[in-house]
């Protein structure tokens, strides 16, 4: 979760306008359900496990770990089964996990990912996307501004979104710099859409990568983050291991590095030399973030590299509930062994992050480079 | 009947610290027209008004009083919107039809405005007070109407011609079957006892010192009672099974403490009467205690719906709901900020009994307490900002430093002002800015 330095603080307010479509009855905007018939009532929240979303694409799947929202499911505290519709206990009153609350993904080309609700938030309000293309694997991750009203839906919307469109363009055999500049744009103005009024702005974050060949594009808007994890890195003595900046365009990667610069008050403030790394991180202000999708974002202008890794080694997309335990690219190598069970690294990474306090939500994409899916048809 | 609008808001901070148990919420309860923003309509409400006049021997002395309240239920009787069915009960030792003059109610219309009113310019005081057997009469007048059911009672002293135990009988028959705003006219009357009657009824309660006020006043009350629009509302608390409702309070726009009101209405559900509403707002403070639980665990302490009943043999309407909500964190900043609404309101409920309990050792004779409660009273209307407050304490004491509460007693305290004081002592305003809210996230 990530503060938005304009955020105001919403009333729990429920004003009546509006009518289901399904009964006609009153039915109110903070809802997802009608009272009256159980019709859903916005998209986007809490979309159903397997269901058509945008970013869903043959071949993927999707394994959703504890209950949906099946209204004879047993409460998973008191085992009372009167779940209404709200996702609340009828009986203990304990909102029922949600399917959200921890999401496993895993693509055939290799790639994997884990979103978790982590230990201190009710809900998890990152959202995850991975998605096979033409020439590779694509991952997108998004984090709710918690400051925001729906926060949850504007991840989704961004993650969705983006994804979908990522492998449409890169399909059609679009540029893929160009094809990430485009599929955050989309994001962004399916993001600044959800807007219902101009005091309310759901907003998130966005980072994408790509594998293409052998090569990685990242795009970005925002603190969440995109790591190179070399399997092999290079000697002590290499003069300037990690990211060598080549060309305008393209980097190549030596070893173990951060692929992405957060859109941050402390990021700015270290860039400015106003603050060494440490005194930035210690701040109360560290995770305000400058940029953001949203309708009280402005202009978006998405960050977007490409860079050539040397060997062998995993990409890993991620919020900051993982990156805030473990901001040096170091300390992430620690924990990846190098194997290819994509899907066990991530887990292995959510799990040191819910250790180490679980404090914000924590979503990773995992994408082992060179993917098997560059050997073998999909 | 078409219903005006209700909404629910809640404003609460809803994270609690580990092991945490006690949740808090101020939960705002809106009727508001369909269509906006205009007020409700009221016209083909089904509507019953009973006056009852005390005509006690004393309301003679001076006969001005007598006059004046005659004339205020004249006036009254004006502001009745044709098709509202009346009567006029005046009370002694016991009640008396003024108009009809059989029991029960008639339409309002040029022509028995006109008959009420000449009846009322008949009445002489005389003999005793016994405000349970008015009120008794005018339960059997209003009968089992549905509808609005509204009774103003005037009355200018003690309840002395019955007992305690008669009156509370009658007032435990009557609560819920008509709401009874509450005047008392002079100095002679017992403000204890006539908050005890409107607080039963749901009704108001004020002074009148002057009856010269009375026309107004009634003028007033009747117009408050004609744009009602819906009766026999209730807050139905819902709360799980192994939470336990601490208090349900009225904090806007008088303090009223509900607890007690509580009938079980459905499973783990009670209902809080709270009267007929016309185009308003009521604040009212509700306190769980939840058993505690996991850190990032939320729970729904409380499920809170406006609900009216519905045709007969069927449901309860629901006409809006709010929840209020419990999530334990361990980040102190979140879980140890006080809601502002939640603070302001519990100044002013402590601000209440604090000017009471002022009164009433000062009527003891304990002036050392009387200066102190009424001195804590000074600071806790300064800071919720009820300036009416600030006003009638003024009255009673010289006030030395407001900010410490250091008071003096007047040497001469009006018996007006005194009990102007405890008559309207429970009266709250809303937060200056209640726009601010705290339901802020925690920070990642
Ligand atoms: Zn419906
Ligand atoms: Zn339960």
């Amino acid at each position: 979760m990530t503060d938005e330095p304009t955020g105001t603080d919403p009333a729990a307010t429920k004003t009546a306008e509006l009518s289901c479509a399904g009964c006609g009855e009153i039915v109110f905007p903070s809802e997802d359900f009608c009272e009256n018939c159980g019709r859903r009532l916005r998209e986007g929240a809490a979309a159903p496990a397997g269901g058509p979303g945008p970013a869903r694409r043959e071949g993927a799947t999707t394994k959703q770990y504890r209950g949906g929202a099946d209204p004879a499911r047993a409460c998973a505290h008191c085992a009372s089964r009167t779940i209404d519709a709200e996702g609340y206990c009828g009986a203990c009153g304990m909102r029922q996990p949600a399917e959200r609350d921890h999401v496993e993904i895993t693509v055939p080309a290799g790639a994997a990912g884990v979103s978790d609700r982590g230990r201190r938030y009710a809900r998890n309000e990152d959202a995850l996307a991975l998605t096979g293309h033409a020439t590779g694997v694509a991952a997108v991750v998004s984090d709710g501004v918690g400051s925001s009203q729906r926060p949850e839906e504007a991840s989704r919307a961004a993650a969705d979104t983006g994804a979908a469109e990522l492998a449409a363009r890169l399909d059609a055999g679009t540029d893929p710099q160009e094809a990430t500049r485009l599929a955050a744009l989309k994001a962004a103005a399916a993001v600044a859409a959800l807007a219902g009024s101009p005091g309310e702005a759901p907003s998130c974050t966005y980072v994408s990568a790509v594998v293409h060949g052998g090569a990685v594009t990242v795009g970005w808007i925002g603190d969440s983050r995109v790591y190179w994890i070399a399997a092999q890195e290079p000697p002590e003595d290499a003069a300037d291991a990690g990211v060598e900046a080549d060309t305008a365009d393209l980097a190549e990667l030596t070893g173990s590095a951060q692929l992405t610069e957060d859109d941050s008050w402390a990021a700015f403030m270290v860039a400015e030399g106003a603050l060494t790394e440490a005194e930035a991180e210690a701040h109360p202000n560290a995770h305000v973030i400058t940029a953001w999708l949203g309708a009280d974002a402005g202009e978006v202008h998405p960050h977007v590299r490409t860079y050539r890794p040397s060997g062998p080694g995993t990409l890993l997309v991620c919020s900051d509930g993982l990156w805030n335990y473990f901001p040096a690219p170091a300390a992430l190598a620690a924990l990846v062994d190098g194997s290819a069970d994509a899907l066990g690294t991530a887990r292995t990474l959510v799990r040191h992050a819910l250790d180490a306090g679980g404090r914000d939500n924590i979503t990773v994409a995992v994408i082992p480079l060179p993917t098997p899916s560059t050997e073998q048809p999909r | 009947m078409s219903h005006p609008h209700f909404s629910i808001s809640v404003d609460q901070n809803k994270f609690l610290p580990e092991g945490g148990r006690e949740v808090h919420a101020i939960v705002s309860v809106e009727a508001t027209d369909t269509r906006g923003s205009q007020p409700v309509r009221v016209d083909r409400t089904r509507a019953g008004e009973v006056i009852i006049i005390d005509t006690s021997g004393s309301m003679s002395y001076p006969e001005t009083k007598l006059r004046a309240a005659i004339e205020a239920a004249q006036t009254a009787i004006d502001t009745l919107r044709d098709g509202v069915e009346f009567a006029v009960v005046s009370g002694s030792n016991w009640a008396t039809m003024v108009y009809p003059a059989q029991p029960g109610l008639v339409a309002a219309d040029d022509r028995t405005r006109r008959e009420a009113k000449r009846a009322l310019g008949r009445l002489t005081a005389s003999g005793g007070t016994a405000i349970g057997s008015w009120l008794r009469l005018a339960d059997e007048l209003f009968g089992d109407r549905d509808g609005i059911r509204h009774a103003i009672l005037l009355t200018d002293g003690k309840n002395q011609h019955e007992s305690a135990e008669e009156l509370d009988a009658v007032l435990f028959r009557c609560g819920g079957r008509f709401v009874c705003d509450c005047r008392g006219v002079g100095t002679d009357w017992e403000v204890a006892e006539l908050r005890k009657v409107a607080s039963a009824l749901l009704g108001t309660v004020d002074i009148v010192a002057d009856p010269a006020g009375l026309v107004a006043d009634f003028q007033a009350m009747t117009e408050a009672a004609m744009g009602k629009a819906v009766a026999d509302v209730a807050l139905r608390v819902w709360t799980p099974q192994t939470a336990r409702i601490k208090f349900v309070k009225q904090v806007m726009p008088t303090v009223e403490d509900l607890t007690g009101r509580r009938t079980d209405s459905a499973p783990q559900a009670g209902d809080y009467p709270l009267g007929a509403w016309g185009s308003e707002v009521r604040d009212y403070h509700i306190c769980v205690e939840v058993p505690p639980g996991e850190i990032g665990r939320e729970l729904r302490a409380a499920w809170v719906k406006v609900v009216v009943p519905g045709e007969a043999g069927e449901e309860p309407q629901v006409l809006a709901s709010g929840n209020v909500l419990a999530q334990w964190t361990d980040d102190e900043a979140a879980s140890t900020k006080i809601n502002a609404r939640v603070a302001h309101y519990t100044g002013q409920v402590e601000l209440a009994a604090a000017a009471q309990e002022g009164l009433q050792a000062y009527r003891d004779g304990d002036l050392e307490t009387a200066t102190a409660r009424l001195g804590r009273a000074v600071v806790l209307a300064g800071e919720a900002g009820n300036d009416a407050m600030t006003a009638m304490l003024r009255k009673v004491v010289d006030v030395i430093d407001p900010v410490t509460g250091t008071v003096r007693l007047k040497r001469d305290i009006s018996k007006a002002a005194e009990m102007e004081l405890d008559t309207r002592s429970s009266k709250t305003v809303r937060t200056r800015k209640d726009e601010t809210v705290n339901s802020r996230r925690g920070q990642g």
